[in-house]
């Protein structure tokens, strides 16, 4: 092997790529900048500075808190769900408040808590760093993004307190019982829910764009598009589906909207509520569906493409072993995002469309998780011969290994058309979908805060609180969603507000709900250590060093940590390699940065990236 | 150690779980038994794989555990080893597929034989209809629900006439028959969902969707929607019951044509309106 990369060191001396530094020897060469450097905003004062920042760091961790805060809001709605499903005795809710909760729940943790931390989170403080470059491509644009999302988080709470409360639809919003009485907020809830979403998708396209054209045009000198860490595919590819998959989300809001407050008939047909013939006419409450799941199940993996991303750097740095099959984990990243447009119907093979669309998405559904158990032989083959350090990100990523396999083998069983008939609309389909992209994807954000955390603040975050709260995260959720899945089998239906024990069922559900509620409510209790470790640390933790995890990504090469405005200092880093070069023959460390360039490295066996 | 044993024994204990744990499916009515095939087929491909992959995690944290003096194996990529892994896995989704989508095919193939009934749902209830002698069930109209009329159906159409309407939750079919059961909804999505019948299908309003089942056991079910529907979704409850021929015959006496209720109700408005006078 040694001989060849010789030879490749020869060949690539032929061209001389930059002319501005003579002295550096050719092997170190690396292509000219494109573009100029980045003309910077520099903020004046503490209103610029914290509050409507441009600078992209401060968006992520701003779009991170508001998320997390309101996905505390999702967390407390769960333990009051499971308290009535537990002890329906105590009267403890109306089913009224029961449907609203649910709806607001499912809502919040999947738009407003996963997507605006992944992308709007995760996505603003790494791409910038991993990429190279000093800040978003349009940073006041960035910062509109950010507080777009602000006002519609602002519009969705606020529907909590307009008569009739928020809407109780189910966080699918089918009409016609989305705006028809019978459903709690049909008239006030449900407004402020599609007016929030709408405010969602536009600042979601403000962002998204610049994390787009950041990723496409500000990468640094050398940063070729297959040198780009996982976790940039990961948000890059999700970034796309979002922009194809929201306008579908957008265009069924507003539709609905106008036939809730102007009367038209997009989803509603001739029909009588409660006694009362409406005056809607000739609309398709089928359409709404295809809509809402052209941008639904592209959103699964909008969540589940950074989580895979952010993973793979994970279980690579902490392993200390060069990612798998680099090249076919980033096919599959992108195969898996163009398929997710082809699969959306999989969630209405019972919902009365033609029955013949069956055939066809069942076999494009089984066909995607070709190119997601790849994935998951790449994650797995990375530990295999390893040198495994079991800190804290290391078991947040075997606890989604864990989870995900679970969760995407029963994906397995609902995605087979036959199989889903008599699970679906049942609490085996809750399980799988609060595994797979509930648990499985909340760990990996669990993983990379612990390991992203010196970047931002320049401590470590404690790890015994850390190991506390990882084992009854990780155990408790298990035990809450595993057993879930039974209950499905038995055929509960989920979106009830009380499930009493029917004749049908033969063993007690309920005895089983209460263990399950029980763990709800320890798991999210643990989460509270985990806010106590991420605030205190701030000021009480440990001093990270430069690095602390010798990875060799971008965002751990910047002349100070945590990085300054401008992340770069004077000059921009230039790239030599991809940044899985760890533990390579000959090297002098077990990890090789992405900044180091080939003439530091002589004797090192590494493969050329 | 604790890490690699912690992910051998949830793998372990999922398996105990699965076989042990007396949550399980109910005994099926209906000729749908073959989607418990083919959910055991799933079980046992993926279990297999569920296994496999977990154990082998929890092997590699206990085996390649950190060790300042060792180093990871330099390895980027190993064609063979991923094309052969890409097969597998293809190979073991088509075996999941196919069988799924052959049973499928039964199931949105309803057999010349059978017998239609309506099931009609609203918020938040159930209601039945019967084709009557003629074996057809009278057209419907959202426009003809009324009081006289519940379930809407056009004055005008003479095979309406003679549909036995069964103003009651509670539905008997008859054993070893196949049924169609037609689906429709007067107000919002709906489903009719018997656990032990296997099948489901969402009822929309504006279209009649359906599906059919042969029952294969007498017994009496509880019926579930399965969609959710409003605030009452919860306790949409109906019942399904099913027959031996004559204790059918006995119950489909008892129901009454729309003919005869249409006179029934009226006789009632008039009654009323003399009351009214008074």
């Amino acid at each position: 092997m040694s001989d060849e990369y010789e030879h490749k060191l020869e060949a690539k001396s032929d061209y001389t790529g930059d002319a501005s530094s003579v002295s550096t020897p050719d092997i170190d060469a690396v292509p000219d900048a494109e573009l100029p450097d980045q003309e910077l905003y520099h903020s004046h004062s503490w209103w610029t500075t914290y509050v409507f920042s441009q600078d992209a760091k401060y968006i992520g961790i701003q779009y991170a808190l508001t998320a997390i805060g309101t996905g505390l809001l999702g967390l407390v709605l769960s333990w009051l769900m499971r308290i009535q499903l537990a002890w329906p005795g105590l009267g403890w809710l109306e089913p009224s408040s029961y449907y609203q909760f649910v709806t607001m729940h499912g809502m919040i943790m999947v738009v407003y808590l996963l997507t605006a931390l992944f992308l709007g989170g995760f996505g603003n403080l790494l791409i910038p760093l991993m990429c190279g470059a000093r800040d978003m491509a349009f940073p006041y644009v960035n910062m509109l993004s950010y507080w777009a999302f602000v006002v519609a988080v602002v519009v969705l709470l606020a529907s909590f307190f307009v008569p009739g409360g928020p809407t109780g639809a189910g966080w699918t919003l089918y009409p016609p019982q989305a705006i028809t009485a019978g459903t709690p907020g049909y008239n006030g809830g449900i407004i402020l829910m599609l007016i929030s979403l709408i405010l969602f998708v536009a600042g979601f396209t403000m962002g998204g764009l610049n994390y787009i054209i950041t990723v496409l045009q500000l990468r640094a000198r050398g940063m070729t598009l297959m040198r780009l860490p996982l976790t940039i595919w990961g948000i890059f590819t999700a970034t796309v589906l979002a922009m194809f998959a929201f306008p579908a989300l957008l265009v069924g809001c507003l539709m609905m909207t106008l036939d809730s407050l102007l009367g038209t008939s997009f989803f509603m047909p001739a029909m009588v509520s409660l006694g009362e013939t409406l005056t809607h006419e000739g609309g398709s409450p089928i359409l709404f569906q295809h809509l809402f799941w052209f941008f639904g199940h592209p959103e699964v993996y909008i969540v589940a493409l950074p989580a895979f991303g952010i993973v793979s750097d994970l279980l690579s740095v902490h392993s200390r072993k060069t990612i798998f099959g680099y090249r076919m984990m980033v096919w599959a990243i992108v195969g898996i995002g163009a398929l997710s447009f082809f699969v959306w119907a999989h969630h209405m093979y019972v919902s009365g469309m033609n029955p013949w669309f069956g055939f066809f998405f069942a076999t494009t559904t089984l066909i995607i998780a070709v190119p997601t158990a790849i994935k998951v032989y790449n994650w797995i083959l990375t530990l295999w011969r390893g040198n495994i350090v079991l800190s804290l990100p290391m078991l947040f990523s075997l606890g989604f290994i864990v989870t995900f396999l679970n969760g995407g083998l029963t994906g397995l069983f609902l995605g087979n058309v036959t199989v889903d008939v008599p699970l679906s609309d049942t609490y085996f389909v809750v399980a799988h979908f609060h595994m797979v992209m509930g648990i499985a994807p909340i760990l990996v954000v669990f993983g990379a805060i612990y390991h992203w955390y010196p970047l931002v603040t320049g401590r470590m975050m404690n790890e015994t609180l850390g190991k506390v709260h990882f084992w009854i995260t990780f155990i408790g959720s298990y035990a809450i969603y595993f057993p879930m899945h039974y209950q499905g089998f038995v055929g509960v239906p989920r979106r009830y507000y009380e499930i009493y024990d029917s004749p049908y069922i033969d063993v007690s559900t309920l005895l089983l709900n209460k263990f399950i509620t029980i763990a709800v409510l320890i798991v999210g209790a643990a989460q509270l250590l985990f806010l106590y470790n991420l605030f205190a640390s701030a000021r009480l933790g440990k001093k990270a060093e430069k690095n602390p995890w010798k990875a060799n990504s971008l965002e751990w090469q910047t002349p100070q940590m945590p990085p300054e405005h401008g992340n770069w200092g004077k000059e921009l880093p230039k790239v030599y390699r991809w940044p899985y070069d760890f533990s390579v023959p000959g090297a002098k460390e077990d990890y090789i940065p992405q900044t180091q360039p080939p003439s530091e490295i002589i004797g090192a066996k590494v493969e050329k990236t | 150690m604790i890490v690699a044993l912690s992910i051998f024994l949830i793998t372990v204990g999922s398996i105990a779980f699965h076989f042990w744990s007396p949550w399980w499916w109910t005994e099926v009515a209906s000729n749908w038994g073959n989607m418990d095939d083919t959910i055991l087929l799933t079980f046992w491909i993926t279990g297999a794989v569920f296994v496999a992959i977990l154990f082998f995690v929890a092997y590699c944290v206990w085996k390649f555990s950190y060790r300042k003096d060792r180093r990871a194996e330099y390895k980027p990529e190993d064609k063979k080893l991923e094309s052969r892994l890409t097969w597998a896995t293809a190979i073991g989704v088509a075996a999941l597929l196919a069988p799924g989508l052959v049973v499928w095919n039964q199931y949105v193939s309803v057999p010349e034989n059978a017998y239609k009934v309506e099931v009609f749902a609203y918020q938040w209830g159930w209601k039945y209809r019967l084709p009557g002698e003629d074996n057809i069930l009278g057209k419907t109209d959202i426009k003809y629900i009324n009081d006289e009329n519940p379930f809407g159906l056009i004055l005008e159409d003479p095979n309406g006439k003679d549909d036995l309407l069964v103003d009651a939750q509670e539905l008997h079919v008859l054993k070893d028959r196949p049924v169609k059961f037609e689906l429709r909804t007067i107000d919002v999505l709906h489903n009719f969902y018997v656990p032990q019948f296997r099948g489901k299908m969402d009822m929309v309003p504006g279209i009649v969707t359906y599906y059919w089942l042969t029952p294969t056991r007498v017994g009496d079910f509880e019926v579930l929607c399965a969609e959710y529907c409003g605030t009452g979704h919860y306790a949409m409850r109906g019942r399904v019951v099913v027959d031996e021929e004559k204790e059918y015959k006995k119950w489909e006496a008892k129901q009454i044509t729309f003919e005869k209720m249409l006179a029934k109700n009226r006789k009632n408005d008039n009654l009323q309106l003399v009351k009214k006078d008074k």
